[in-house]
């Protein structure tokens, strides 16, 4: 069989290219697009990724990295899970929350400690006082005084949906 | 046979020695300094009410009594990991800096890479390899807990570690904390006292001279390797470090740990070895109060080519 067109490979990590405009491998989200997406919903100015690269594996998982790297890149992991997309509504990692969400602006949703154990611990909470989008938000609450992201989380109708994954979530106590 | 008692003619005081051998060791968190700093951490910590002291040696460690590294919001928030004492001595010997290549030839389950990456601000690469791919996912967990974005994670042997899948052919320094009999660790797990044997210990030296060989040779001139391990073997210590200086171009040369050491053994069970193996150095449970351990510096010999311009060429090796 053979096919022209170059396409997604599982196996590998592929540098993501630059515009839309350079797109080669149908479906593949370009820099600028995860850039600006970041920007748009999180108020994350593109500057705080540059010197980055963007990196596609399987089915839409987006990786961010710091390093050098041959493109392809046939090895276990590159750099750190950064987006789902090749969906609807992309989905940042909760750890890309973690690592990045200190520097949004907007969509990020401030819980009180008791909301922030219970976010945590995976549970899903009613929280009608939210007035912002709804989608994906990053959650976070006061640590040692300053505002620490704590991962991220899915708003719809007036609920906060926590995505952090089953391995990272915690039994924490309420800190007042 | 207690493989302990077969070391007893090493340390100055042996029964102080197997005394601190029997304690518990109790659990230890580095600060992952790219995240939050070692006040931030105590703050929350206090906060949080969790107890916590300081190790005098190192202000970005610190002992938990209750135990339970993983129990709390620091943890949570990647800004810190659990990792025993000595473990950060290698990481510390190694002293990798931003923007350089490192090689962490046996990685998992990723306490050093992540202390390493940290080290390097995240920025430059650090390639951290393991043969045992379901090793490789609690480092992975590991690194992205903690939010490294310079890291590379490759699973081969690493004996013959080929740079093919690399942007580049040589590193700037390399740790080898190689895979042991572990007797070191017996404070955290006893039964690595129960399961020794010397069969293994002649078993997995030979591997141990295979990855460090590979790393000297993976290391640019004047590079630096650090060969660690947690076993008191000298076969597995020592030993290892004699072969591979009498194959490789690599001299040992002096890391200042910051804890009580002694120097290496140049001989053991009828062997003799290089005089410069008491550069390396012993941590023995009973000195620090902590775990045991082994430690080398080396560096690659030949020309420093050092900012030379040859950075980046692509090259690869056959």
């Amino acid at each position: 069989m053979t096919d022209d067109a170059p396409t997604n490979d599982g196996q590998r990590f592929d540098r993501l290219p630059e515009t839309p405009d350079d797109r080669e491998v149908e479906g593949r989200a370009s820099r600028r697009e995860v850039l600006d997406w970041f920007e748009e919903r999180f108020g994350i100015e593109p500057d705080v990724f540059e010197g980055y690269s963007f990196w596609e594996k399987g089915a839409g998982k987006v990786w961010i990295f710091n390093g050098e790297a041959t493109d392809p890149s046939e090895v276990e992991a590159i750099g750190m899970t950064l987006l789902r997309t090749r969906q609807e509504h992309w989905k940042p990692t909760s750890r890309a929350a973690t690592r990045f969400g200190h520097r949004a602006t907007t969509g990020v949703i401030e819980l009180n400690p008791e909301q922030a154990s219970r976010f945590v611990a995976g549970e899903d909470q009613a929280l009608p006082a939210w007035d912002g989008d709804w989608g994906y938000l990053i959650a976070t609450h006061e640590v040692a005084g300053e505002r620490a992201p704590i991962g991220a989380g899915l708003y719809l109708y007036d609920e906060l949906r926590s995505v952090v994954p089953k391995g990272s979530r915690a039994d924490l106590p309420v800190v007042e | 046979m207690n493989p302990l008692e077969r070391y007893e003619p090493l340390v100055d005081d042996a029964a102080a020695f197997r005394a601190a051998c029997d304690r518990p060791l109790p659990s230890v968190v580095r600060v992952n300094q790219m995240a939050a700093s070692p006040a931030r951490v105590r703050e929350a910590f206090d906060e949080e009410g969790v107890a916590h002291e300081p190790v005098g040696w190192h202000d970005g460690l610190f002992r938990l009594p209750d135990g339970n590294p993983g129990g709390n919001w620091p943890y949570v928030h990647g800004w810190t990991h659990g990792q025993e004492e000595v473990s950060v001595l290698p990481g510390l010997a190694l002293d990798p800096q931003p923007g350089e290549r490192v090689w962490d030839a046996c990685a998992a389950p990723g306490s050093k890479t992540t202390q390493i990456a940290d080290a390097m601000d995240d920025e430059g690469t650090v390639v951290a390899n393991d043969n045992n791919l379901g090793r490789l996912s609690a480092l992975r967990h590991n690194a992205e807990r903690l939010g490294i974005t310079n890291a590379i994670v490759t699973n081969q042997d690493a004996r013959n570690f080929s740079t093919k899948p690399l942007a580049f052919d040589e590193f700037d320094r390399a740790l080898v904390d190689a895979p042991c009999s572990c007797e070191g660790t017996c404070r955290k797990n006893p039964d690595v006292v129960d399961q020794w044997t010397l069969d293994h210990v002649h078993a997995v030296a030979g591997i141990q001279k295979g990855i460090l060989a590979r790393a000297v040779q993976a290391t640019r001139p004047g590079g630096t390797v650090v060969y660690s391990t947690c076993t008191f073997a000298p076969e597995e210590n020592e030993a290892v470090l004699d072969h591979v200086l009498g194959e490789e171009a690599c001299e040992i040369v002096d890391s200042d740990l910051p804890v009580d050491t002694v120097p290496g053994v140049t001989e053991w069970d009828g062997e003799t070895y290089d005089e410069s193996v008491t550069r390396a150095q012993r941590v023995y449970p009973h000195h620090n109060d902590t775990g045991g351990f082994f430690c080398a510096k080396l560096r690659v010999g030949g020309e420093d080519e050092e900012s030379a311009g040859e950075a980046g060429d692509g090259e690869v090796a056959a």
